[in-house]
């Protein structure tokens, strides 16, 4: 049974089709990536997961029941884009409230936040205020205080905007760890190359629609060109008269050929030890993850338009 | 543990924690009782050391050389002899008189070409003392003229006050037109102050978790109305502290003041007969009789517990459309300025109704006002204490409740879509529009 069950889930605004009959399903344990270019409508998907919105239609199914908002507060963690704290609070104040209003008990809520703020290197901060932290000390702080609760779904709205590597390691660590400790993670991005890095799954969405579900290297195998990269000793000179592939660059001491339909590697390989060409090494490139963001989403304006709703 | 208790809890603590609530808090009611001091420091340096001299010519023999009929307790008159008015008024200032009073020759019926000189023109408390003083050294001749007793003269002499009586079922009561008023208009002044202070509070407070970007993450534990029901609560909770506080410590300081400075009181109210010749020697007395007895007639139940429901009504309506426009508004002061303007508008209009309403509290204009919910709270202060048909208070309360009611569900929905919205100019429109919506 998946942690999460999103099914046919609609939120139409005057102007605009935010989400727009939208499904997906999360099994536990999983890190999911939730892409999509801006306004595409990933803060309106997840402000309806935790309940912040109601859907128009559509259900949301936590833990295979459907989601009521006092019950399962203890069990989301929420990190928004737009995020921020009480300046003027001190910072342990701050957390043990948060935590409070998440329903932890008093006590319960100060030793939970002794242990991240330990983990953390954070010890030192209990009386300072808010306003005294960098940026990136604040992230710190409100990842703390996102996932202090142990809650079973931990949602992460761009959680490495304004932090160094340094720290964008320690929290990546952290990702893992919840996620190895039996905590699922929505990660929500545009920014890719994270997303390869740490999702097991993810979706795609733009203009509100679902367009792209599945594993990271399946959708990669789904969305490969057939390019390959053959490296050689000494570059062969072209140009290449078979039908087996098309050149497509050349790079250092390697060709990158595109394998035509009809043909195997073994085709193109045949090819070139007939040339008697030193064959160093040869690779299958598969598309990032990147690229095919560009590759669909290509083609709709960048920017959101606004549409009228017949609905 | 509740939450709606944890948010109330921390928007108490950290406002009453503050330093500057500390000082505020301190600070009005010393300002308030030194403005007092001040006022009676002033009042008593008029006399006191500070005796004027006035020389006085009586060539009309007005008071027979009898000094003790110009005795007084804050000027000094002394006769002098063998000048005539144009040599002397040449050179009283440097003989040290400030005055010089000239009586010629008097025809005791049509009393005329009294003079005073003065370098610079004199007060009229002074003019007023002076002029009294020859008011009754010529009655007192006249009597004499027409062979008339002083003492069958002030038993004859008439000099009455009419006492109002309220005719109610609970029997007869007296009443103080007067002590009404003041009451009236203190109690409508206060809540008046409240709904702006507080009001202003809840809707900065909003406005500060919105531009700290901290109500998404709350708003996913909690819902939006608890947090914005929590924030009028906590608020209303500091309002109340707060004027706990300073009626302690008002009530504190006005009774260690009168111990520190014991002759203060008495001479100031003895100044103050003065500017009411009509009351008469025993003025004191009287005046603070009339005060007690005018706040006996006083429902003070009814006026406690109307203050505190209107205090309550008035505050919670108008803080949740404090709330509402804190909001809607993002970083920008001045469109806060601008929205809060709607809201102004009925609170300053109540206060002008209510000053008309404390001196008539049963025209029209005063009624309606006292049940029209957006200026009830303050306008039946204004009429309380006068006695108001408990129709008409029923109607009010009944009235202001159902729309504190209907306003907190109206902008709780806009506050909800409201502190979530980054960057744009919300419009009337579009906050009618999602004040409206379903669900």
């Amino acid at each position: 049974m998946p942690l999460l069950d999103v099914q046919n889930l609609k939120k139409y605004y005057a102007t605009q089709k935010a989400v727009d009959d939208i499904s997906f399903s999360i099994e536990r344990g999983t890190i999911f990536g939730l892409l999509g270019p801006n306004g595409a409508g990933k803060t309106t998907l997840l402000r309806m997961i935790t309940g912040i919105f109601y859907p128009d239609s559509g259900d949301i199914l936590f833990d295979g029941r459907k989601f009521e908002l006092e019950k399962d507060v203890q069990n989301i963690g929420y990190m928004p884009e737009e995020r921020g704290l009480y300046k003027k609070m001190k910072i342990g104040e701050q957390a043990v409230y948060l935590a409070q209003l998440k329903g932890l008990s008093k006590s319960e809520a100060i030793q939970k936040i002794k242990e991240w703020f330990t983990k953390f290197e954070m010890q030192t901060w209990w009386n300072k205020k808010v306003e005294d932290l960098s940026k990136g000390m604040g992230q710190k702080l409100q990842f703390v205080t996102t996932v202090l609760h142990a809650p079973k779904l931990i949602i992460l709205d761009e959680p490495f905007s304004g932090l160094d590597p340094v720290n964008s390691n320690l929290i990546k660590e952290e990702i893992f760890n919840l996620a190895k400790g039996g905590s699922t993670i929505i990660f929500s991005t545009h920014r890719m190359e994270q997303v390869e890095e740490i999702c097991d799954q993810i979706i795609l969405v733009n203009k509100g629609k679902k367009i792209l579900d599945g594993g990271v290297q399946e959708v990669k195998q789904l969305h490969k060109e057939n390019l390959f990269s053959i490296g050689f000793e000494k570059l062969p000179e072209g140009p290449y008269a078979t039908p087996a592939f098309d050149l497509a660059g050349t790079k250092n001491q390697s060709l990158i050929v595109k394998i035509n339909e009809g043909y195997t590697p073994n085709h193109v390989l045949h090819h070139f030890i007939q040339q008697g060409a030193g064959i160093v090494s040869f690779q299958e490139i598969l598309p990032s993850l990147n690229d095919i963001f560009i590759k669909l989403v290509e083609g709709t304006p960048l920017t959101r338009q606004f549409q009228p709703v017949t609905a | 543990m509740n939450k709606t208790w944890l948010i109330i809890k921390r928007e108490y603590l950290t406002r009453v924690r503050k330093k500057s609530f500390l000082v505020i808090t301190l600070l009005v009611p010393l300002i308030i009782v030194g403005f007092y001091g001040a006022i009676f420091a002033i009042a008593i340096s008029g006399g006191g050391s500070d005796k004027q001299k006035i020389a006085v010519l009586d060539e009309g023999n007005l008071f027979d050389g009898n000094e003790t009929a110009l005795k007084d307790d804050n000027m000094a008159y002394i006769f002098i002899h063998g000048e005539t008015e144009a040599s002397f008024k040449k050179k009283y200032k440097a003989d040290g008189y400030s005055q010089f009073l000239y009586i010629p020759q008097l025809d005791i019926q049509q009393p005329s070409n009294i003079k005073l000189h003065s370098q610079s023109a004199v007060n009229l408390l002074t003019k007023s003392r002076i002029e009294k003083k020859l008011d009754q050294a010529i009655e007192a001749k006249r009597l004499k003229a027409a062979k008339i007793d002083p003492e069958l003269y002030k038993a004859i002499n008439s000099d009455v006050s009419v006492d109002n009586t309220i005719d109610s079922e609970k029997g007869e009561k007296k009443s103080s037109a007067g002590v009404a008023y003041a009451v009236a208009f203190a109690g409508g002044i206060l809540i008046y102050i409240i709904l702006l202070i507080y009001g202003t509070m809840v809707m900065r407070g909003v406005m500060e978790e919105k531009t700290n970007r901290i109500a998404e993450v709350i708003v996913s534990s909690v819902k939006p109305f608890q947090l914005m029901l929590g924030k009028i609560i906590g608020i209303g909770a500091v309002g109340l502290t707060q004027f706990a506080i300073w009626i302690v410590l008002i009530a504190l300081l006005q009774s260690v003041i009168p111990l520190l400075f014991p002759d203060m009181f008495h001479q100031v109210v003895a100044q103050g007969g003065i500017n009411a010749p009509a009351i008469p020697q025993s003025g004191t007395q009287k005046m603070v009789s009339t005060i007690s007895e005018g706040l006996g007639s006083l429902n003070i139940g009814l006026i406690v517990f109307c203050f505190i429901f209107y205090f309550l009504g008035g505050y919670l309506m108008y803080a949740s459309l404090f709330a509402a426009v804190g909001s809607v508004v993002s970083e920008d002061q001045q469109e806060a300025q601008q929205l809060m303007l709607p809201i102004m508008m009925p609170i300053i209009l109540a206060f002008v109704i209510m000053s008309k309403a404390a001196s008539d509290p049963d025209s029209s204009l005063a009624v309606f006002g006292s049940l029209f919910p957006l200026t009830s709270p303050i306008v039946m202060m204004g009429r309380i204490t006068y006695g108001v048909p408990w129709q008409q208070l029923v109607i009010s309360m009944v009235l202001l409740f159902g729309s504190f009611l209907l306003f907190t569900w109206l902008t709780a929905k806009i506050y909800r879509t409201g502190i979530l919205m980054y960057g744009k100019k919300t419009t009337w429109k579009e906050m009618a529009k999602w004040a409206f919506k379903r669900g």
